[in-house]
């Protein structure tokens, strides 16, 4: 435990520096653009109503959303860019009605005098309403400074820095060491940054007292040496970074952490810098390769034949392969070979439940199935596969549930539900000892794991020397144990990674 | 001296008159009360004369010069203003209330602290005890001298004066009114003061325009408009003072 800490902690520099970055260029940007709109909104009706209902629309988009479309729009761009502009989006809102409403609440008898001696529509915005509206604005800016932190923890799924990458990798690979880490670090920045604004804010507003209290003055100058020192720390990051030689990337889920981390141990030995990009959305990381953001990830033949291809037929395993790899070379994306496992959908029962009914192919369900309840993730009910079962067998299941895919495992441990769509490589089929159905009718797609790689990796041929050690050595078997040694029996992704080089050296 | 030339306003358009055709000249030094109900159209009178509102027709003339010949922004720092919301800048204090004027005029630091310090004198409120304060610390009556004093402080010789004293209390309003009596007369300001107290207009006025319905129904001094009305509705808007008048003498004689 403690050495899972501190291994955690070493991380805290690298992601707090990303993390404030991020959190300070989208306020500070948010405030640039959103103090003007909500001036020009308190004067004009006209714009006031379309302005709030804009940014209040934005609000409501769920943040995921924004953040695919934002790196959807920059063409598959990864990194601090997207997720810089979903967050100067997400921090509109407040800044611009709190602007508004602090200008609105101005009394008129203040506006009228201000008019009546003499002051010019501009003097007055800034002599007298904008200071009174302050106190309104800066409680805007700080809503907006504690939501953008808290949300700048997702942007880790477009591949920008953050303590989210704590918590996304924690959730995935059931290190809660990590996740508490990821979120007291959260929490603890956005409470620091919201008093250093109400700080300053009292500052500002004294900044007519005599300074010759020493109290006033020595805070003032801690104020500000503190907004110094995290001014620098977050403008380091814009500095640029010695560039590692590759960037091995990786989804947010278990095996791809681990295989992730394998590549990455592989690729130091043999002499490479790598840096890792871990817990990045599947669209997210294959535009990336393709642009050449990211160096090497593994992929799944299923996945490119369904979601990119747009195949709704399934033609067999090979032929999905050779398929997939003619599509893969026509979008200039480097194919490097296949590892050997295969993470596909499979139906799962308990194999005591089976036995009492009988059952070990899909096909023995069909007569079944009207008094089965089934459950699967989330998505699975809605994907081409389960129309295509459906239909090849003519059967539906009596209850169709969906959860959370630990969730899904227990609901199975406890007889809920009778048939799971679980993955093949799953540890916790193996944990579970559950029974994997048969699909005689070839329902269910392949998904050949296999290593995609930027034409810039591709040619080096040290890089491809390394990662043929990787190529076909990986059973089915030895990746459901690896990921098992992580979701069921807790281990960090560390020992796992170990685990597989081990059977890679046996085979 | 403000000249007031056929002046009319009408906020639709011309259907009905907020002011029709209204024409009165102040001379320079006279204290001038515009008197009526709410509604009659005596603030917007008012208002025209330093152009927070603009007359639809008509000439308005501040010591001999058209307003709308002249920058809004810069005929409002040559006039006084005091109103009933007083409008103190409740982020700026006392003494930065004062100079707002001659800020704006671009005075030199040493004359603008000069005369914040002969201004705030002069409202009885000594820039030393009060000056550093923020308006929220004074009374009511101390934050509408602050109010006369900002008004003063650029040394207008025309002061618009919008109920000035209306929010306040009976004792303050008495003290308020005889200090503001003596420095228009020493200082030789035309005022123009909107109310709706008679008895307020009769003491300190020099002449008195009653209004009624965006008409000036008669404009007189204080001794002719209580002794020849020449107007129904003069004749209703004085006799409520001059009974109090005559009340309070019958009680002087009683004792």
């Amino acid at each position: 435990m403690s050495e899972n800490l501190s291994e955690q902690l070493l991380l805290l520099p690298a992601y707090f520096q990303g993390h404030l970055l991020l959190t300070l260029a989208a306020i500070t940007v948010g405030v640039m653009i959103s103090v003007p709109l909500g001036v020009w909104a308190e004067q004009s009706v006209r714009v006031k109503r379309p302005l709030l209902t804009i940014v209040s629309i934005i609000q409501t988009f769920p943040s995921l959303a924004i953040l695919a479309l934002v790196v959807a729009l920059l063409g598959g761009r990864i990194g601090f860019l997207p997720a810089f502009i979903a967050l100067t989006l997400y921090s509109m809102l407040p800044i611009v009605r709190n602007t508004v409403t602090g200008l609105e609440s101005v009394s008129n008898s203040v506006i009228e005098a201000a008019k009546g001696i003499g002051m010019s529509p501009r003097q007055i915005l800034r002599e007298i309403k904008l200071p009174l509206a302050m106190p309104v604005i800066v409680a805007g800016i700080r809503t907006a400074m504690v939501w953008t932190v808290g949300l700048a923890t997702l942007s880790t799924l477009v591949g920008a820095v953050s303590f989210g990458n704590y918590i996304f990798t924690g959730i995935q690979t059931r290190n809660l060491v990590a996740v508490t880490v990821g979120s007291l670090a959260s929490a603890g920045l956005a409470v620091g940054l919201d008093s250093l604004v109400a700080s300053v804010q009292w500052l500002i507003e004294r900044r007519n007292e005599a300074a010759d209290s020493t109290r006033l003055r020595r805070l003032r100058l801690s104020v500000y040496a503190v907004v110094a020192l995290i001014t620098a720390v977050a403008l380091y990051g814009l500095l640029p970074q010695p560039r590692a030689d590759l960037v091995v990337a990786g989804k947010p889920f278990t095996e791809q952490y681990i295989m992730a981390g394998l590549l990455a141990q592989e690729l130091e030995e043999a002499g490479f810098s790598v840096e890792q990009r871990l817990g990045l959305g599947s669209d997210v990381v294959y535009e990336a390769v393709r642009s050449g953001s990211v160096d090497v990830y593994v992929e799944y033949t299923g996945t490119i034949w369904a979601n990119y291809m747009n195949r709704e037929d399934n033609p067999g395993r090979e032929s999905i392969r050779a398929g997939v790899m003619n599509y893969l070379q026509e979008q200039g994306v480097m194919a490097v070979g296949f590892t050997g496992f295969q993470n596909r959908y499979a139906l799962a029962m308990r194999r005591d439940r089976a036995e009492q009914l009988g059952v070990s192919s899909i096909e023995d369900l069909v007569s079944l199935s009207a008094e089965l309840a089934a459950g699967a993730d989330l998505e699975f009910f809605g994907r081409p596969e389960w129309l295509r079962l459906r239909d090849l067998y003519n059967m539906d299941f009596a209850e169709k549930l969906t959860f959370d895919p630990s969730l899904m495992y227990s609901a199975l441990a406890q007889r809920q539900v009778d048939v799971i769509s679980a993955y093949t490589t799953d540890g916790r089929v193996a944990a579970f000892d559950l029974l994997l159905l048969e699909d005689p009718r070839n329902a269910l797609l392949a998904y050949d794991a296999m290593l995609l790689a930027s034409p810039h990796a591709a040619a080096s041929p040290a890089f491809m020397r390394t990662i043929a050690a990787l190529i076909d050595s990986i059973s089915d078997q030895a990746m459901r144990q690896a990921n098992r040694l992580v979701d069921v029996d807790g281990e960090p992704v560390s020992v796992a990674v170990e685990y597989l080089r081990g059977e890679m050296l046996r085979n | 001296m403000i000249e007031l030339k056929n002046v009319q306003k009408s906020y639709d358009g011309g259907a009905t008159l907020a002011v029709a055709d209204t024409s009165l000249t102040v001379e320079r030094g006279e204290f001038l009360g515009l008197i009526g109900a709410s509604g009659c159209g005596k603030t917007t009178t008012l208002k025209m004369i330093n152009r927070l509102e603009e007359p639809t027709s008509g000439e308005i003339l501040v010591n001999g010069r058209n307003v709308l010949d002249q920058n809004p922004e810069a005929l409002r720092r040559n006039i006084g203003y005091v109103f009933q919301g007083i409008g103190l800048f409740p982020h700026r204090t006392v003494a930065q209330n004062v100079i707002a004027v001659p800020q704006l005029l671009q005075w030199s630091p040493e004359d603008i602290r000069a005369r914040c310090e002969a201004c705030m004198e002069m409202v009885g409120l000594p820039i030393e005890e009060y000056g550093a304060r923020s308006p929220s610390q004074l009374s009511g009556g101390q934050q509408q001298r602050i109010g006369v004093a900002r008004a003063l402080a650029a040394k207008p010789d025309v002061v618009l004066m919008d109920e000035p004293f209306g929010a306040l209390d009976p004792i303050t309003r008495n003290e308020l009114q005889d200090e503001f009596k003596n420095i228009q007369r020493s200082m030789e300001l035309t005022v123009v003061m909107v109310t709706h107290d008679m008895t307020e207009a009769l003491l300190l006025a020099d002449r008195i325009a009653v209004m009624r319905d965006g008409i000036v129904l008669q404009i007189a001094t204080p001794h002719e408009l209580l002794t020849n009305p020449t107007h129904d509705y003069v004749r209703e808007i004085v006799a409520m003072p001059r009974k109090r008048a005559e009340r309070i003498e019958e009680l002087m004689r009683d004792e």
